[in-house]
């Protein structure tokens, strides 16, 4: 078997022992390239039937209008059901990510949100498309990601993983958090999009964009809601995005690249990985352990 | 460089082409701490390019700030990830790097060294297809080098390579080189490796990491003696040997597909061996046998199946199979037991405790399970075995294991897929321990089902009896109901299973609505009959105490009976006897006229023509009446 089949495998083994393990699973949906692979994944999975869960979005309200489309092109086009959760309370209070920050945004907005949709709906699994190779303190995470009733997960108390067997016991309120892309890299991902022919949301393909500078990085101009600081000029850009979040936070990087090939000999020929492109990162050292144990993902 | 970077600039279809032949490896390192393991794989992210430049900037902060390289880089960083190991300096947990060359993607578990970590090293190596150990060349052959050695062989690494690193350190010197081979292979022996591989390295200066021109040449090298592989190029080319695909399938179903009442498929990942439509396949729980008719994939369906695919299976007929169960060939099954021996590494604070229930997972078979038995620990250090009562965190032990239900399954050193399981602590839902079966035990062994209906004959058979209906017959006071009650007490106290059918317990249920008219009673015998029947189809042995005054019916019930089923004991005691006797006082209301159609007085009682046996109720006790139909029937 190719390097691509065994994962592949090792996924749909994942994705089924959840399935048959768990009473109420859901499969996070974060419509980026890696929720693209993992929607493929599962189809793949229960091929001809159905998923038997759900596909869950946590709308922070400030996605890329192009990623809102996709998703919902994509649960009509597979006909998933997919839900659709926001912190409410936060949208009321205007909670943004140029009011608040990034850090306290992102805690209200999407691990807020995300626990209050894992509690109303009282999920006993939910599979993300994380991958070890993201991020440091993603190394030592577990493919079944054990969690408290209050969705923390303990880094020195995690459960040890032996061969392809998972313990799936947790007991009312615990819950696991499964990553069947644990063992993929950002190159095994573009390379099974390329190779599948996986549909991904345009953005990550160049095209002129309207982008302004700040901190360093291209922000995307994606509605009225971004507010040009004094100095700043929106610029038309080629750009792309190698990561997709909430636009605010969301760097683009000048790019030609136009097709999938050409995405990857550009991902191959540059040497900056693909989380600089996200904000939230870069607060602190160790930003993402902090995050991941009060329930980030 | 160690990707075609010309390619992937000048002809990146060319180069995607190539990627798609790639292998996969996954390694582990092991080593005590400080022997270099995270210099090592942070070098190898290093020489293939997986470090990116904001990474690199943050290595260079970071290498600054805790280091223990001074101004230099501290690959290491690269690698040891959790804050609070950081700041320790440690590794704690078991964390997975991801490289690749041309030729393959390797994952590398890297684990700790420490004393108390032998359940991460377990951990990393249970997926691992070769251990790098490392040792320390000024250092030697340590301890705890035999340790790694031994866990490595316990989870099946078939092979091993030695790195002798810090050569730098000993002035790049053959002897010292030559002097650790000698000492590792004396520690290997009994170890069961299949290759070992020595090669002298320096993590931190590069020295025989990866092939460099240079060193392909033997020029300006610092190990000129040196003639072997560079570490990369044996891990680029060690053979995979698809050893599993050779082997008897097995496929454990994960999960049975049902969309619709067409289709019923079963998914799961091929254990070992292949498969293809039209193979027999075994369920070794049930002895049920199909043949394969289709492997559905949502890419089309497949012609074969092999070792490491998850698929769906279609079967041709409709036989049972639910989630846990095995799909096997039938000519070499695997063992089918509820009892086997195993090594179990404990991998939890709370001790193994003999006779408590843990769940036992293997694959997706889950059952409750027993220590019935430690037979022995065995010393990581000494490899030596040792009594004892518990197993400890980090302890590896013998035991004897019981189950609640048998399960199929091979020896760990035959099938690494359908040999493991783990323990599941049933309170705390902990992942406690870790094991490798040796063999089945006792009586469990090869005991393979037959695919038997389950049919009157084997509800029976497990019963170890032919099932028959006892029929008594005979006047009211006869003593049928006494003769029942004595002779189902001696059969059960033969281990037979019965069940009597007495007015008591019929005519107020099943035969409430019926009263005692010639109808009623024909109605009355007819349900008897038929449920004597159903128990006979259960496998059991029924007995009937009632009047049943009339040959037709008896006849009726003989004849839904098999020949042979239908024992007609006619207690013939003599009217007066009977009325005499009068226990509840009816044949007296009967002389009085007060009840009508009572048998004898004035309703017939048809005796029977050809009873298998006949009592004199008036001839002797019942205990010793009953003892002789005992007797005559079951002698
Ligand atoms: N001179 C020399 N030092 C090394 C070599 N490999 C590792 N080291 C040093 O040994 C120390 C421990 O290395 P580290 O990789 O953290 O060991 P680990 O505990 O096995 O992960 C560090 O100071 C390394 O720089 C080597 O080949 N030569
Ligand atoms: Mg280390």
């Amino acid at each position: 078997m190719t390097h691509l089949e065994q994962l592949e495998a090792e996924s749909i083994h994942i994705i089924r022992e959840v399935a048959a393990e768990f009473e109420n699973p859901v499969m996070l949906y974060s419509i980026g390239k890696d929720s693209s692979v993992m929607l493929h994944l599962a189809q793949k999975a229960f091929y001809p039937a159905k998923p038997p869960f759900p596909l869950m979005h946590v709308d922070t309200t400030w996605k890329f209008r192009e990623m809102i489309e996709f998703r919902d092109r994509m649960a009509q086009e597979c006909g998933f059901d997919l839900l659709i959760h926001t912190n409410e309370e936060g949208a009321r209070q205007g909670v943004s990510p140029f009011t608040h920050g990034s850090a306290l945004y992102t805690d209200i907005m999407k691990t807020e949100g995300l626990k209050q949709a894992l509690d109303k709906y009282k999920f006993d699994a939910a599979f993300g498309g994380a991958r070890r190779d993201e991020e440091k303190s993603r190394a030592k995470e577990r493919i079944f990601s054990f969690r408290t009733e209050t969705h923390r997960w303990d880094p020195k108390n995690q459960r040890p993983e032996l061969w392809n067997i998972y313990n799936a016991k947790v007991k009312k309120g615990e819950s696991i958090r499964a990553f069947p892309l644990s063992n993929w890299t950002e190159l095994d991902i573009w390379q099974y999009i390329y190779l599948e022919q996986i549909p991904i949301v345009p953005l990550y393909y160049s095209q002129v964009r309207p982008v302004v500078e700040r901190d360093g990085m291209l922000i995307m101009v994606d509605d009225d809601r971004l507010k040009l600081l004094p100095g700043e000029e929106v610029q038309m850009k080629s750009v792309r995005f190698r990561t997709l979040g909430c636009y605010p936070l969301t760097g683009a990087v000048e790019s030609e690249a136009a097709t999938l090939p050409e995405i990857i000999q550009e991902m191959l020929l540059t040497r900056t990985s693909e989380r600089q492109g996200r904000l939230i990162d870069h607060d602190q050292a160790g930003s993402m352990e902090k995050k991941k144990q009060e329930g980030y993902f | 460089m160690v990707h075609q970077s010309d390619l992937i600039e000048h002809d990146i279809h060319a180069y995607l082409k190539a990627q798609e032949e790639k292998s996969m490896l996954r390694f582990i390192t092991c080593g005590s701490v400080d022997d270099g393991k995270s210099t090592l794989i942070g070098r190898l992210l290093w020489d293939s390019k997986l470090v990116f430049e904001d990474q690199l900037a943050a290595l260079e902060v970071d290498s600054k700030r805790v280091g223990t390289q001074g101004e230099e880089i501290d690959y290491a960083l690269l690698l040891d990830g959790l804050q609070a190991e950081r700041e320790q300096g440690i590794t704690i947990d078991v964390a997975y790097r991801f490289f690749s060359t041309d030729k393959r993607k390797f994952i590398v578990a890297d684990t700790p060294g420490h004393e108390q970590y032998t359940r991460n090293m377990v951990t990393g190596a249970s997926t691992a297809d070769v251990a790098i150990i490392l040792i320390d060349a000024r250092k030697g052959v340590l301890t705890q080098t035999k340790r790694h050695s031994y866990l490595a062989s316990l989870v099946g690494i078939k092979k091993i390579v030695v790195a002798i690193n810090k050569m730098d350190l000993v002035d790049y010197g053959q002897a010292r080189y030559e002097e650790i081979c000698t000492q590792y292979g004396e520690l290997a022996q009994d170890l069961g490796f299949e290759e070992i591989t020595y090669i002298p390295i320096s993590a931190l200066k590069g020295d025989n990491i990866i092939a460099t021109t240079s060193q392909t040449l033997m020029l300006e090298t610092n190990m000129p003696w040196y003639d072997g592989p560079a570490l990369l190029t044996y891990l680029e080319n060690v053979e995979l040997g698809d050893r599993a695909t050779t082997r008897p399938f097995r496929m454990r179903v994960q999960w049975v597909n049902r969309p619709n009442l067409d289709f019923r498929g079963f998914c799961g990942t091929i254990a070992s061996g292949q498969c293809r439509p039209g193979d027999c396949v075994v369920v070794p729980s049930s002895g049920l046998q199909s043949k394969i008719s289709r492997i559905v994939t949502m890419d089309g369906d497949l012609g074969i199946a092999s070792a490491g695919q998850s698929v769906t299976l279609t079967l041709e007929d409709e036989i049972d199979i639910s989630r846990g169960d095995m799909l096997t060939v039938p000519e070499q099954r695997p063992e089918f037991a509820d009892q086997f021996e195993a090594k179990i590494v404990w991998l939890h604070e709370d001790a193994l405790l003999p006779g408590r229930s843990y769940l036992l997972k293997a694959g997706s078979a889950v059952t409750p399970a027993q220590i019935s038995a430690l037979k022995h620990k065995v010393n990581v250090n000494t490899l030596q075995f040792e009594p004892g009562k518990t197993l400890e965190m980090n302890e590896v032990g013998v035991c004897n294991i019981a189950l609640d239900r048998a399960i199929a399954f091979d020896a760990y050193v035959d099938n690494r897929h359908t040999g493991n399981f783990i323990l599941i602590d049933r309170f705390t839902n902990a992942t406690v321990g870790a094991g490798m079966i040796n063999f089945a035990l006792r009586r469990a062994t090869n005991i393979h089902w037959q695919a038997v209906e389950v049919d009157k004959q084997a509800r029976a058979e497990i019963k170890k009896q032919q099932p028959k209906v006892l029929w008594f017959t005979g006047l009211s006071g006869a003593g049928k109901s006494t003769l029942a009650n004595l002779v189902e007490q001696k059969l059960h106290s033969l281990g037979k299973h019965t069940y009597l059918l007495d007015g008591d317990n019929v005519r107020h249920g099943l035969n409430r609505d019926l009263g005692f008219t010639d109808a009623d009673r024909v109605e009355n015998i007819r349900r008897i009959a038929e449920t004597s029947k159903l128990f006979v189809d259960a496998g059991i042995i029924v007995l009937t105490a009632f009047i049943s005054p009339f040959r037709s019916e008896r006849a009726m019930a003989r004849e839904i009976l098999e020949p042979g089923e239908f024992i007609e004991i006619f207690v013939d005691t003599p009217l007066a006897v009977c009325e005499q006797r009068d226990p509840k006082g009816l044949y007296k209301k009967a002389r009085s006229g007060e009840l009508k159609n009572f048998t004898g007085i004035d309703s017939a009682y048809e005796s029977p023509e050809n009873p298998e046996i006949v009592i004199n109720g008036a001839e002797r006790s019942a205990e010793e009446l009953a003892g002789k139909i005992v007797m005559e029937l079951f002698g």
